[in-house]
């Protein structure tokens, strides 16, 4: 095999990896409300530093690929797609850090309502980023087309949240009943990124396999 | 940077009669790595790599100072002999030159004139060896006796790095070995010396810049005689501390 070819299989890896902590990162930051076990946000935390290391590590490793080799067509396509997945990967860890630290002022009060939605948002969302990192490594653009339908789930899921929450605090004055109706409202906006975040890479994959871009297609 | 020094270049010098090719050139090249020269044409990057065996040494009118050190030894001492540097340091060329013999004899020549070999079968030993290790002996095993020439361009050179590798060089300077090939020979060579490179040490001169950066450890830019960057390949091509670098690689000079 070239060595190119080797440090192109090597990087996708490395982003199948970073999506796997990724993955982990949004289901301990969710678990951790769920479960009221506030441990859980050091599991985060720990896995934030890693993938923050790999986005450094992956867009080094582009560039000097893009510098070193002049790619062209799909290798240029891939690397330039990995670029983006790996930023989106980046900012979804963030997203998942917010929820945490909302999380840790959240547990500092009982629970406002058992919590159904928001879990069930967390599940879709984490497979959302299942299939498009699959989609990715697989170069599977129908796999990639499954996750955009999936987030119109999500962004249902998140309007059902914010119509329940606005129920508990149209009817009372109360501080804490307040806070924590806009602390869970904060985190279902913050699933419903990781969604949108998964749906880039979703377009990205169709772009790097396609070479066709169907982004913004009804805005523009 | 870090690494095992393979040759220890000081302080190097060298006249063309009044024409002053290189000037004072100091340079480590590291050992199992591939180190590419660049630079435009009549920069000194093909006289630099032929002055590390000594090849310069035939011209009537070449004055070199300086030292060039391999294993600790400066190769221009005055009691370093010439077949001896040469026996540790093999050369490939811009043109395949395979002697008018056999594929056989192309190998067992340089290994019977080195008296390396004690008997046939050890010389049949080595030829296979070698033609192992440039992925010819499947293609060539039952045409051992065909004369080299008739051999395809790659094949050819191919079979001028077995000729190298079968004295057990430590070091393997190439110069422009892929100009006479076509892409996909070209690319083939270049897998060829990544393997090589777990090996020997190998020194490469290239016209071509994305050759230098596909396939090199370290690059040299030179200019004019003179050493203007020595670094990492992937620092002298993504961010190289000299303008004049920058704008050799970049294509906006030379």
């Amino acid at each position: 095999m070239r060595q190119f070819d080797l440090e192109m299989n090597n990087l996708k890896k490395r982003l199948v990896d970073m999506a796997e902590i990724v993955q982990e990162m949004i289901k301990f930051s969710v678990d951790m409300i769920v479960k009221r076990d506030i441990n859980l946000s050091k599991e985060v935390f720990n896995r934030e530093r890693e993938a923050n290391l790999t986005e450094i590590v992956v867009d080094d490793t582009c560039l000097k690929l893009i510098a070193l080799n002049q790619p062209v067509g799909t290798d240029l396509r891939f690397i330039t797609s990995a670029m983006k997945i790996n930023s989106d990967l980046e900012r979804m860890g963030d997203e998942a850090v917010n929820i945490c630290e909302i999380g840790e002022e959240l547990l500092k009060y009982p629970n406002l309502k058992p919590l159904i939605d928001i879990p069930k948002m967390a599940v879709a969302v984490i497979a959302m980023v299942k299939d498009s990192i699959e989609a990715f490594n697989l170069s599977d653009a129908d796999l990639a087309d499954t996750v955009l339908s999936k987030d119109d789930e999500v962004d249902e899921l998140k309007k059902i949240i914010i119509k329940d929450l606005l129920a508990f605090m149209t009817n009372t004055s109360d501080q804490t009943t307040l806070i924590r109706a806009i602390d869970l409202m904060f985190i279902a906006k913050s699933l419903e990124r990781l969604g949108d975040h998964a749906t880039n890479i979703a377009e990205d994959v169709i772009f790097m396999v396609h070479g066709k871009d169907i982004r913004h297609l009804k805005s523009l | 940077m870090n690494g095992n020094v393979k040759i220890k270049i000081k302080e190097l010098n060298l006249y063309y009669g009044n024409f002053h090719a290189l000037k004072n050139i100091n340079m480590d090249i590291r050992t199992n790595r591939i180190t590419a020269l660049i630079g435009p044409s009549g920069c000194g990057k093909s006289t630099l790599l032929r002055t590390l065996n000594r090849i310069n040494d035939t011209i009537d009118g070449v004055r070199i100072t300086g030292e060039v050190i391999i294993n600790g030894k400066n190769i221009y001492g005055e009691d370093m002999q010439v077949d001896r540097v040469r026996k540790e340091v093999g050369m490939v060329f811009q043109r395949p030159n395979p002697f008018p013999l056999t594929v056989y004899n192309n190998i067992a020549f340089g290994l019977e004139i080195n008296r390396m070999v004690k008997s046939k079968k050890e010389t049949a030993k080595i030829v296979q060896e070698s033609l192992e290790d440039v992925l010819l002996w499947d293609d060539l095993k039952n045409n051992l006796k065909m004369s080299a020439l008739n051999l395809s361009l790659e094949q050819q050179q191919r079979l001028c790095v077995a000729r190298v590798i079968a004295i057990k060089p430590q070091i393997i300077l190439l110069d422009e070995p892929c100009s006479a090939l076509d892409p996909k020979s070209t690319a083939n060579l270049e897998e060829l010396m990544q393997e090589l490179k777990q090996k020997y040490t190998l020194v490469i001169v290239t016209h071509n810049m994305q050759q230098a950066a596909r396939l090199s450890d370290d690059t040299a830019y030179m200019f004019m005689g003179n050493l203007i960057e020595f670094d990492q390949t992937s620092t002298i091509f993504t961010n190289p501390s000299k303008k004049e670098t920058d704008d050799y690689v970049s294509g906006r000079f030379g």
